[in-house]
């Protein structure tokens, strides 16, 4: 699993690849929480190409509802249905009626792509951002990898997709949803791992500015900021400088692009007090 | 305690090869432990857990330990109780291997079976901390002073406080939202009719939304106040989580701190309100504060249709009279004004303090605000339940 993961540049820890691991045994999704950019929703992305299976997104938004998710009535389509029907006067209404509400009129929508795909991998991102109400159309969907349409019947899966939830925690999500899921916490990783994503994400990059990067935004991250920076920060900001043409990085370099990691008025003047150099300095040691 | 192998302490059972029974037991034991501590291990996390553990087959520890608290924790602050009964369960360092005996294989249905007959966790609920008790003593505490409180008690009320909500009183805006009664929404139905290809359809309607009005709280950090400052600024911090939310201190100099208290941790949100209020435990000048507040801000917009809260015993070294005609100016301008006086509740209390009797004529409401229990009704104030 972790060796099929880490193939396709996304390296995992031991408690994430186990995660991986149940989840597709036992069939049950994994609720992803973490701070931003900690590689929650690349999971997912990692797992499609691992299983070679497609991504089917879902991302949520406040108002987000069944017809947005789960699936709609071809409206227009039925009408010229019914349309063709009068053209090439076929009068039987019950058979017209009852075709109407078919299958082929169905608009899947990516809960239902999910179900109907096989093998694949669901993401529901940022559940958190969904109103409760939302959760509740999950349940069934998670528990029993089924959707129940009223004029169709119950759709069901013949093999359930994988099934990955991320959270940012702006909202308590119920414990309901939860409880049928896999619970993983995303930590900002550590300065040897940060570095080894680093290196797998950009390649081209010289090994001393990402050590450097790396190291000053485990600095970073110790101090009391607003938002702190996320693996995608890290990444952003050796970028940054990589497009500046920097091999290695100084104080007053870190300071002026300071704003491809800190998006935050009081964060940025925060860390333009900090001692760069002395970070820089001690980050060397670090192994 | 039977003579039985299955009645040794479950951490017995752990560490030595044990017929079938004994693994599960362990982990249910486990699973309890978890529960006493306060994680929510249900019934159904339990299933999984189970199943989890018999698909990594119980040999290493860290197997057990990702197993455990993939399954069993549902939240962040789980994570470290988890730890901690981990490490006291199977013990909490290498050797990895020696944790659970190797290679049997576990069964649901004997484990559904001995779950009522395992009475070997007694002793680990024991050591845990008694969760029960404390729930208790939260009852006491909503209606005990907070003046009167120790260090530990102190922290428990921080931690309740940490839970509260402060909504406004809703008023009718001028928006409207799609609803499934009201006014037919012109826009959306005809919207709704082109993409079903001109086809008459469904109406749509609408109605006005309702939104909260801003609260805003202005906060008595004077001397007089000292022993309630902190537990109001907690109560504010935990208010500023709504959207709508400023707070003030008030004492010899007015201080806006809503921006201070926005951190999420309530200690480092105490630690930065402390640092940006310069006028701690000082002399109480209510008027010419109240004037600078209604002239800087609330004149031009943010007291205006708002529930304003004043947290102060209104002890007033200045010209009472000049804090008469700023409350009379506020209330002309606010929709509503509270004072909560944490004084309000001494037996024989009379509003004698000449602030507070210059002010009470344009005061809406007159509250306490003593205890959590009397925050909790000022809450219920600010939300209009009193009036509805």
């Amino acid at each position: 699993m972790r060796a099929g993961l880490e193939a396709t540049g996304y390296l995992v820890d031991e408690g994430l690849a186990i995660a991986c691991f149940l989840a597709l045994r036992l069939a049950r999704p994994i609720f992803c929480e973490g701070d931003a950019g900690v590689g929650k929703t690349a999971l997912a992305a990692a797992l499609a190409e691992a299983l070679g299976a497609p991504l089917i997104r879902l991302q949520c938004h406040e108002g987000i509802d069944a017809s947005q998710a789960l699936y709609d009535w071809d409206f227009p389509r039925q009408l010229l249905h019914l349309r063709a029907a009068e053209a090439a006067g076929i009068t039987d209404a019950e058979r017209l009626e009852s075709e109407l509400y078919d299958r082929r009129f169905l608009v899947a929508r990516p809960l239902l792509r999910a179900l109907e795909t096989q093998p694949s991998v669901l993401l529901v991102d940022e559940i958190d951002r969904a109103d409760d109400e939302f959760e509740a159309f999950l349940l069934e969907l998670l528990s029993d990898y089924a959707v129940t349409v009223p004029e169709l019947g119950t759709l069901r899966a013949e093999s359930p997709p994988v099934v990955v939830l991320t959270s940012n925690r702006t909202r308590e999500v119920h414990d309901a949803l939860k409880r049928r899921c896999l619970y993983h916490w995303f930590d900002h990783p550590g300065f040897g791992r940060e570095l080894a994503i680093v290196r797998r994400r950009l390649p081209g990059v010289s090994v001393r500015l990402a050590e450097q990067v790396t190291g000053l935004v485990q600095a970073l991250r110790a101090e009391d900021l607003v938002k702190p920076p996320g693996v995608a920060e890290t990444i952003d900001w050796v970028r940054a400088l990589d497009a500046l043409g920097a091999s290695e990085v100084d104080a007053e370099l870190a300071v002026s692009t300071l704003g491809s990691v800190l998006k935050y008025r009081e964060d940025v003047e925060r860390g333009r007090g900090l001692d760069f150099a002395a970070v820089l300095s001690g980050a060397m040691e670090v192994p | 305690m039977g003579g039985s192998s299955s009645d040794a302490p479950s951490w017995l059972v752990a560490q030595f090869p044990a017929p079938l029974k004994g693994v599960d037991a362990a982990l249910l034991g486990f699973a309890r432990a978890l529960r006493v501590v306060g994680v929510n291990a249900s019934a159904e996390r339990l299933h999984a857990f189970l199943r989890a553990v018999d698909l990594l087959g119980p040999t290493r520890r860290t197997d057990l330990y990702w197993a455990g608290r993939l399954t069993l924790c549902g939240e962040r602050d789980d994570l470290e109780r988890y730890e901690r009964v981990f490490a006291a369960y199977f013990g909490s360092g290498e050797p990895a291997a020696r944790a659970m005996p190797a290679a049997p294989v576990t069964r649901l249905r004997v484990v559904a079976r001995d779950a009522t007959g395992s009475r070997t966790t007694t002793q680990r609920e024991a050591e845990a901390p008694p969760m029960a008790a404390l729930a208790g003593s939260a009852e006491v505490l909503r209606h005990r002073d907070f003046a009167q409180l120790n260090t530990d008690e102190k922290a428990q009320l921080h931690r309740m406080l940490a839970a509260f909500a402060l909504r406004g009183e809703t008023r009718r805006s001028a928006r409207r939202r799609p609803a499934r009664r009201g006014d037919v929404d012109p826009r959306r139905t005809v919207r709704e009719l082109l993409r079903r290809g001109g086809e008459p359809s469904r109406l749509l309607r609408h109605t006005q939304a309702d939104r909260p009005r801003r609260v805003v709280l202005l906060v008595d950090v004077s001397g007089s106040m000292a022993p309630y400052a902190d537990a109001l600024l907690r109560f504010a911090h935990a208010a500023v989580r709504g959207p709508r939310t400023e707070v003030f201190t008030v004492g010899t100099r007015l201080t806006r701190v809503t921006r201070e208290l926005s951190h999420r941790d309530p200690d480092l949100a105490m630690a930065a309100v402390s640092a940006a209020v310069p006028d701690w435990r000082g002399g109480t000048r209510l008027g010419v504060l109240l004037r600078e507040f209604l002239d800087r801000w609330g004149q031009r917009g943010m007291a205006r249709g708002a529930v304003v809260v004043l947290l102060s015993d209104g002890w007033e070294r200045g010209d009472p009279e000049l804090l008469a005609a700023q409350m009379r100016r506020l209330r002309r301008l606010a929709h509503r004004v509270i004072w909560a006086n944490p004084r309000k509740a001494r037996p024989g209390y009379a509003p004698l303090a000449a602030g507070m009797a210059a002010a009470l004529p344009s005061v809406d409401a007159f509250v306490e605000g003593h205890s959590l229990a009397a925050l909790e009704s000022l809450a219920a104030v600010v939300r209009g339940a009193d009036r509805a």
